[in-house]
């Protein structure tokens, strides 16, 4: 057992020593929510999905690009599924640039699925500019690119409890942390009092309040989901966590494919282990081996 | 040793004529099926062919990355998540690159704390040890070159706090960064740099390791009792007993690594490296990658820019002196019961800077991070030296087969379970 122990040990230590990376940092820790996609057999809420997407088109998107991600993308397995015909028709709603032609004419053309999400804005001064100095990111990847704090002892926790989400957590803190600044506290011109951004002065308005944006019906005539501020947030993080991670499902598919073979590999192995050696084991008189007989 | 392999016996007319040219076969053949190893070989001893493992797995996952990644400031970032999105696995590739290269510290710590707590460094394997220890250097500089090629916020002021240390070198300094950056920034340039070295650097690893696998084979493994092996008794075959120990050591070690891979698979990385290199935007707290916290620790204790440096590459460089520092003539802790706490101390210690390494340099934890520098260096200069002198060791087994047996089958009176029961438990 003690030498077990010994590689337990030692193993655990190097772990806790590899979660100390994260241990630096500030700011108030949002709060922590359920996600569909969290944990070992974790996958995105089509529906949800879908709604989220709304929300980034008709509000987010007048501010943020989402560069990474194609029309196309949005009818793969994984992800939001809508159709492919709810894709094409989608892109051709949107103008695209292209060219050069024969001619040497840059033109406009309606949309196509292979294309990518056209951004707000042509460059990114030109975005800070409209923004108060500010360029607002872009949100592909914005749900893994952001995390906070976890601190002693959670940092080691989280290993065994998969806890992954805090890029989410923050974000959909951050869309719905408006409040009044407390006493005291100065928000300069052009900034917006968050309490959950770091430092509270963040830039973006305040992008999304109750009842701004229509969802599908149910046959009763009422709304999905509740159409909340809340609600809205929730949808659209979980939107951008798989724009950030579109192979989530299938990574986490795989993984618990891998981890079974591994078991009952390592099963297998272990038995086998125990047999080989026991030729060894026991008696000193009875061990011959192959390279001592001559 | 007292026995030596069977040597290869090839069976069919082509392996005779091959062997006859080209004897490499036998070579094989001695080295991983007949070789010799001690029957008491515990799963500390398994950590050489996971590392070999994870060294193959680098290479071959970082070969086919190479194949869809664009080593250019402007396309490097967007290169890493086309892999990403659009390559037909590419999201596994390299998750299994990343976390493999973390993978491979842990597996490497794992094997390097072996070393020091069985004595393995001590004649006749100090150049074994040495070779080690280069290896370590290697892939350290090949982590550090890989973890800048995705571009991100992380990679780039990374690269540029680390190879601005080299700018505390009196004189040429300044000269030996610009060269090393190719101009007069961290750029395009560094970049490509550092993805041919990247790429040329784990295979002068596996050249260094297959040196290290040559001179291990030269004295043979040590073991838990540190003991050498002196009858046939002592020792069994590498093949069937290794193989199948090794082989189950590693799916165990896949498994911890297939829960970072496919679960969480960013839990070791840093999030900034998700946002695009900006020159402009420094990060809120520089960190390097968990591997090098406790080094980099070192390097922020020491108040001289210089003095940090050279505190830094010491700590490393100073393993290479152990075999001469440590004065013991006893090789395994099982027998030192001091060292048996010291060797414990010292993995402390190495956590602890690694937190302090973490933590942004001010306050207590800069005079925490003082005193653990200190303690870290005394380690091998102090307490090493003074141990073997004054330390009281208990008796050695007459031999390995004795120390698993008994001398007349009482095990009891054994040292550790440690040296007791491979063959009988695990
Ligand atoms: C009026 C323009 C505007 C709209 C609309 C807008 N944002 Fe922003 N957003 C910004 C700007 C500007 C910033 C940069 C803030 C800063 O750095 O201070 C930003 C930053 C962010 C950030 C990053 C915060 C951080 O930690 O750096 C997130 C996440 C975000 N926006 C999400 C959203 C989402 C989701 C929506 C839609 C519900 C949205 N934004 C709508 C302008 C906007
Ligand atoms: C000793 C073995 C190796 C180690 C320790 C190692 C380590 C690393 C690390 C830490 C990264 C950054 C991971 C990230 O966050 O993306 C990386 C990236 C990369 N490595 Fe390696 N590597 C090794 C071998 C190789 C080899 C042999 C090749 C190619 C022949 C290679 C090609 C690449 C490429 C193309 C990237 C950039 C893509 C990416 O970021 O995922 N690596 N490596």
């Amino acid at each position: 057992m003690n030498k077990i122990n010994l590689i337990a040990g030692a193993l655990g230590l190097a772990l806790a020593f590899a979660g100390t990376a994260h241990a630096a940092g500030e700011g108030v820790n949002p709060p922590r929510q359920n996600w569909s996609f969290a944990g070992p057999f974790g996958s995105f809420d089509r529906a949800q999905l879908q709604r989220g997407f709304k929300i980034y088109r008709e509000s987010c998107s007048s501010c943020h690009s989402l560069n990474k991600v194609y029309f196309r993308n949005l009818s793969q397995p994984g992800g939001p599924e809508f159709s492919p015909g709810q894709v094409q028709a989608l892109a051709a709603e949107y103008k695209i640039k292209d060219g050069p032609n024969e001619s040497g004419e840059m033109f406009e053309r309606s949309g196509r699925p292979s294309d990518r999400l056209p951004s707000p804005f042509p460059n990114e001064q030109a975005a800070a500019a409209a923004n108060g100095g500010k360029a607002p990111p872009d949100l592909s990847i914005m749900a893994k690119a952001r995390t906070f704090t976890r601190g002693f002892p959670w940092f080691i926790t989280d290993v065994f409890t998969q806890y992954t989400e805090n890029g989410p957590d923050y974000v959909r803190a951050v869309i719905t942390g408006y409040e009044d600044p407390p006493a005291g506290f100065t928000v300069p011109d052009g900034g917006n009092y968050n309490k959950y951004y770091p430092g509270h002065v963040i830039a973006m308005p305040k992008p999304i309040s109750d009842g701004q944006i229509e969802y599908p019906k149910t046959p009763d005539g009422r709304p999905q989901v509740p159409e909340t501020a809340e609600q809205y947030a929730r949808d659209v993080t979980a939107f951008l966590m798989w724009t950030a991670e579109p192979h989530l499902e299938q990574r986490k598919r795989m993984g618990f494919a891998v981890m079974v073979f591994l078991a009952v590999f390592g099963g297998l192995l272990y038995f086998t282990k125990k047999k080989i050696w026991a030729r060894v084991g026991g008696d000193p008189v009875a061990m011959h081996h192959p390279h001592q007989s001559h | 040793m007292s026995d030596h392999p069977t040597t290869y016996v090839p069976q069919s007319a082509l392996a005779k004529w091959f062997e006859s040219r080209l004897p490499v076969m036998g070579l094989l053949h001695s080295s991983f099926v007949a070789f010799p190893v001690p029957r008491n070989l515990n799963y500390f001893w398994t950590f050489g062919a996971v590392l070999f493992f994870m060294l193959i797995s680098q290479i071959v996952t970082g070969i086919v990355l190479a194949m869809h990644y664009t080593p250019h400031a402007d396309y490097a970032f967007q290169s890493v998540e086309h892999i990403m999105r659009d390559v037909n696995y590419g999201w596994l590739l390299r998750y299994l690159h990343a976390n493999g290269a973390s993978m491979f510290f842990v597996a490497v710590y794992i094997h390097i704390f072996r070393g020091l707590y069985y004595g393995s460094y001590k004649a006749p394997r100090e150049v074994l040890w040495i070779l080690g220890v280069i290896i370590l250097l290697l892939m350290m500089a090949t982590a550090f070159m890989g973890y800048v090629l995705p571009w991100g916020q992380m990679s780039f002021w990374g690269a540029t706090v680390i190879t601005n240390l080299f700018s505390a070198i009196p004189v040429v300094g300044e000269g030996i960064v610009h060269f090393l950056w190719g101009g007069f920034s961290v750029g395009n340039p560094t970049l490509n740099r550092f993805f041919s070295l990247h790429y040329l650097l784990p295979f002068m690893i596996l050249g260094v390791a297959m040196l290290h696998v040559w001179a291990l084979h030269v004295p043979g493994n040590n073991n838990p009792t540190g003991v050498p092996i002196k009858s046939g008794k002592d020792a069994v075959p590498f093949h069937p007993y290794m193989t199948v120990k090794d082989a189950f050591s590693l799916v165990l070690f896949l498994i911890l690594f297939s829960w970072f891979v496919f679960y969480m698979p960013n839990y070791l990385g840093h999030a900034d490296n998700y946002i695009p290199a900006n020159p402009s935007v420094t990060p809120a707290h520089i960190v390097p990658e968990w591997y090098f916290l406790p080094f980099y620790a070192i390097l922020r204790a020491i108040p001289d820019k210089l003095g940090g440096v050279i505190a830094m590459f010491a700590s490393i460089a100073i393993l290479a002196f152990l075999p001469w520092l440590d004065t013991s003539k006893v090789r395994s802790a099982a027998y030192r019961p001091l060292y048996r706490i010291f060797s414990w101390v010292f993995v402390l210690c190495a956590i602890g800077l690694g937190y302090l390494g973490a933590m942004p340099a001010e306050g207590g934890y800069v005079i925490a991070s003082r005193l653990l520098t200190a303690y870290y260096f005394a380690h091998f200069l102090i307490i090493i030296p003074l141990l073997g002198l004054f330390e009281t060791p208990k008796p050695l087994p007459n031999s390995i087969v004795e120390s698993v047996l008994g001398k007349a089958g009482s095990g009891s009176g054994l040292p550790t379970g440690a040296a007791a029961e491979p063959q009988t438990k695990g």
